[in-house]
């Protein structure tokens, strides 16, 4: 059959918002590197990219109006073009947070690091960029069973976030000194956590799209 | 009231068999070879009815000749262009002449034909009935253009055709076969005619391939023969009437069966 | 840049009946324009003034102008033969000739003299064919009866026949409204597809129709332009609340 006036349209649609997606699992990851590896020039390019996410989550709200306005799409197509006008303001809200991250970043890049090693924390941030990647992957393929895996794993993150909570406590108590810096990690790890949430609306937005199921707020996956 | 209006219908169709089947019954018996061949013989001895079917075909191709032209183009004015108070002036002439009694056109062309020329002829008698085919084959034209749907005539507008075009290479082919049912049927109906050629053509024992003289018809010949004296020639008149109730029928049949829905 | 189509002050009669008031509007080169509105509402009555095919109505009376590249179509002396030429209509109900599905397309062709050799007269049909995305379902049967078509199959035969005498414009007059889904969805590819080409004018009672293929929408009532923009504005964010109760289907 031949590609209808929608399919191209969709078409669009599903690149920009793949490379938004991109984007956003950048920005985490440089965001994270800029912290790890105290770079600060890195720090300021996810803040300057930020902006441009901005205007793609624009773009990708102005056009999924258009298409349901003009198109009137049904079926697969409109849970399509639904998820996608759903995700977008979660992974520009996740680029959000990356900004803070990389905000964190530009401070105590200036301070003497706090402590030698982490063990707690470079874990969360990899099992945090890790689930996204997963996420954003499985959206693409429309895979709802890799999905719900990943929903389950969200307790993961939020485990990682208590230990790395204590282990920055402990930090504090033994050497009061380290408390401003230790401050500004214990908000990156909740920056992580957030993030790790929002994966957990992706994948339920993923599950919506390919079987026509609302997951959301339910107990079991 | 099923049974009230089958009954009905039955009688009539019974009412036609039987008049077929008598004439038939009747006349069978003298047809020949030479029935369609000879022609009368005098006194009463038989003979056959050739020279009444030449002159019959003469006169009708004659009517035909003149009257089919005049008619279908005059069918295409009212059509295409007659919607206006000349159009209508003629529509109603040519209704009005349908219903004339066809011996009043006899006695008009025995007054301007054959008075002047001195004797009947079978000119006169063409000519009678070709008055007759005029208004018949000129209504049945217009209604047969008519009905060529008015979107068929926009769709070659809409291409840059001018009026003239659109009237004769769309409207005219697709009802072409219309209007030749008209043409048969109007044939079929002056075939049958026999007052319009009691004064113009006459009547003539003989075989006559001259339009100039009186020229015999089927239908004057077989009033004749059965109003004469002898029983031969009664006879003989059942003969060609089923002979021409044959030839009707024949070509109403024929008109059928080209008209019938092909899709 | 100048637009294809420019109407001004259009006052139409049936008669003593006046059916479009006032009517202004512009037509860019190679966009597609839809005309919406309710039924009886003059947007079909307004499409046939484009191509002066009102001409055949006796008590038919028009006044404004109509410009077509700049030159107004109801100037006394027009040349309507070849103004039908350059504007081309397709008609709600499918009015194929009662010929084969070639001598359809090669009609207008012929009668315009547009061909100059009978290799020629076969390249130009093929091509306003393949034009109506029509030729690969027909190329083994060019000479049969055009009536042995389906229905979508004999409009896209209108389309193509229309082509054929290489118009600049292309009115249509609600093409698909008697036409299944498919062959709804197809006319309305086709469409999409021509406007590269030829500048498009679609009346429709449909108005998704309207949304999916048009650039502009025009919206009439009574006899009157209540709203002309771009389509995408009309059907998210119109002007008039007019507009806004026909689009949401709060009357019509």
């Amino acid at each position: 059959m031949e590609r209808r006036i929608l399919d191209q349209q969709l078409d669009v649609l599903r690149d920009k918002i793949l490379l938004l997606g991109g984007a956003t699992e950048a920005a985490v990851h440089r965001a994270m590197q800029a912290l790890t590896e105290r770079d600060s020039v890195l720090a300021k390019q996810v803040l300057e990219e930020d902006k441009v996410i901005d205007q793609m989550e624009l773009e990708i709200d102005r056009m999924s109006i258009e298409i349901l306005a003009l198109q009137q799409p049904a079926a697969h197509d409109l849970r399509f073009v639904i998820s996608v006008a759903k995700i977008t303001p979660i992974l520009e809200r996740i680029a959000d947070h990356a900004g803070s991250i990389a905000e964190a970043a530009l401070i105590l890049n200036d301070e003497p690091p706090i402590k030698k090693s982490y063990v707690e924390f470079p874990m969360m941030a990899n099992t945090a960029a890790e689930m996204l990647r997963t996420a954003l992957d499985a959206f693409t393929r429309e895979d709802s069973q890799v999905s719900r895996d990943v929903i389950k794993r969200d307790k993961e993150i939020d485990e990682s976030y208590r230990r790395v909570f204590n282990e920055l406590l402990e930090l504090m108590i033994d050497d009061p000194a380290v408390t401003p810096g230790a401050a500004h990690l214990l908000f990156v790890a909740k920056h992580l956590e957030r993030i790790g949430d929002y994966v957990k609306d992706i994948c339920e937005l993923n599950v919506y799209l390919r079987e026509a199921a609302f997951i959301k707020h339910s107990r079991k996956f | 009231m099923t049974t009230l209006t089958a009954l009905c219908a039955t009688f009539a169709t019974a009412v036609l068999l039987i008049i077929i089947g008598y004439i038939a019954y009747q006349g069978i018996s003298s047809l020949s070879i030479e029935f369609i061949t000879d022609t009368p013989k005098p006194v009463g001895e038989g003979g056959g009815i050739g020279n009444a079917i030449a002159g019959s075909a003469m006169m009708t191709a004659l009517a035909s000749l003149i009257g089919l032209p005049i008619g279908i183009a005059a069918g295409v004015y009212l059509a295409e262009f007659g919607k206006n108070w000349f159009g209508n002036i003629v529509r109603f002439v040519a209704d009005t002449l349908i219903g004339v009694p066809s011996i009043i056109i006899g006695i008009f062309i025995y007054t301007a034909i054959v008075m002047p020329m001195g004797r009947q002829s079978g000119l006169a008698g063409g000519l009678a009935l070709a008055i007759i085919m005029i208004p018949i084959v000129t209504r049945t034209t217009e209604e047969m253009i008519n009905l060529v749907p008015h979107s068929m005539r926009e769709g070659a507008l809409a291409l840059g055709a001018p009026q003239w075009r659109v009237s004769w290479n769309i409207v005219l082919p697709a009802a072409a076969s219309g209007i030749a049912t008209g043409a048969m049927l109007s044939i079929a109906r002056i075939t049958g005619e026999t007052a319009p050629l009691l004064f113009t053509a006459l009547n003539s024992r003989f075989y006559n391939f001259f339009y100039d003289q009186p020229m015999s018809s089927l239908t004057v010949q077989i009033y004749n023969f059965a109003t004469g004296p002898f029983e031969v020639e009664h006879a003989m008149a059942w003969a060609a009437t089923l002979l021409l109730v044959g030839l009707i029928l024949f070509i109403n049949i024929v008109v059928r069966f080209l008209t019938r829905k092909k899709y | 840049m100048e637009s294809k189509i420019s109407i001004s002050d259009l006052n139409f009669f049936y008669g003593k009946e006046q059916a479009l008031f006032d009517i202004a509007l512009e037509i860019p080169h190679r966009e597609v324009v839809a005309f919406i509105g309710p039924s009886g509402c003059g947007k079909s009555t307004f499409l046939r003034t484009l191509n002066r095919m009102n001409d055949t109505i006796p008590i038919a009376k028009v006044s404004g102008t109509v410009m077509i590249d700049g030159e107004n179509i109801y100037a006394p002396g027009t040349d309507v033969v070849a103004l039908r030429r350059k504007v081309g209509m397709v008609f709600q109900k499918s009015n194929p000739f009662p010929k084969s599905i070639f001598e359809n397309v090669a009609y207008g062709i012929r009668i315009n003299n547009i061909h100059s050799s009978k290799t020629d007269l076969s390249n130009r049909v093929e091509k306003a064919l393949r034009d109506a995305a029509l030729w690969d379902e027909v190329k083994d049967r060019l000479t049969t009866s055009a009536f042995g078509l389906s229905g979508g199959q004999q409009q896209r035969l209108c389309i193509a026949r229309a082509l054929a005498v290489q118009p600049e414009v292309i009115l249509m007059d609600e093409p698909a409204s008697a036409l299944d889904p498919i062959a709804t969805q197809k006319i309305e590819e086709l469409v999409v597809e021509l406007k590269r080409q030829y500048t498009i004018v679609i009346v429709t009672h449909n108005m998704q129709q309207a949304a999916r293929v048009s650039d502009r929408t025009a919206f009439f009532m009574l006899g009157k332009l209540i709203e002309y923009n771009p389509t995408q504005k009309m059907f998210q964010n119109p002007d008039e609340k007019l507009t806004e109760d026909y689009i949401t289907g709060r009357f019509g």
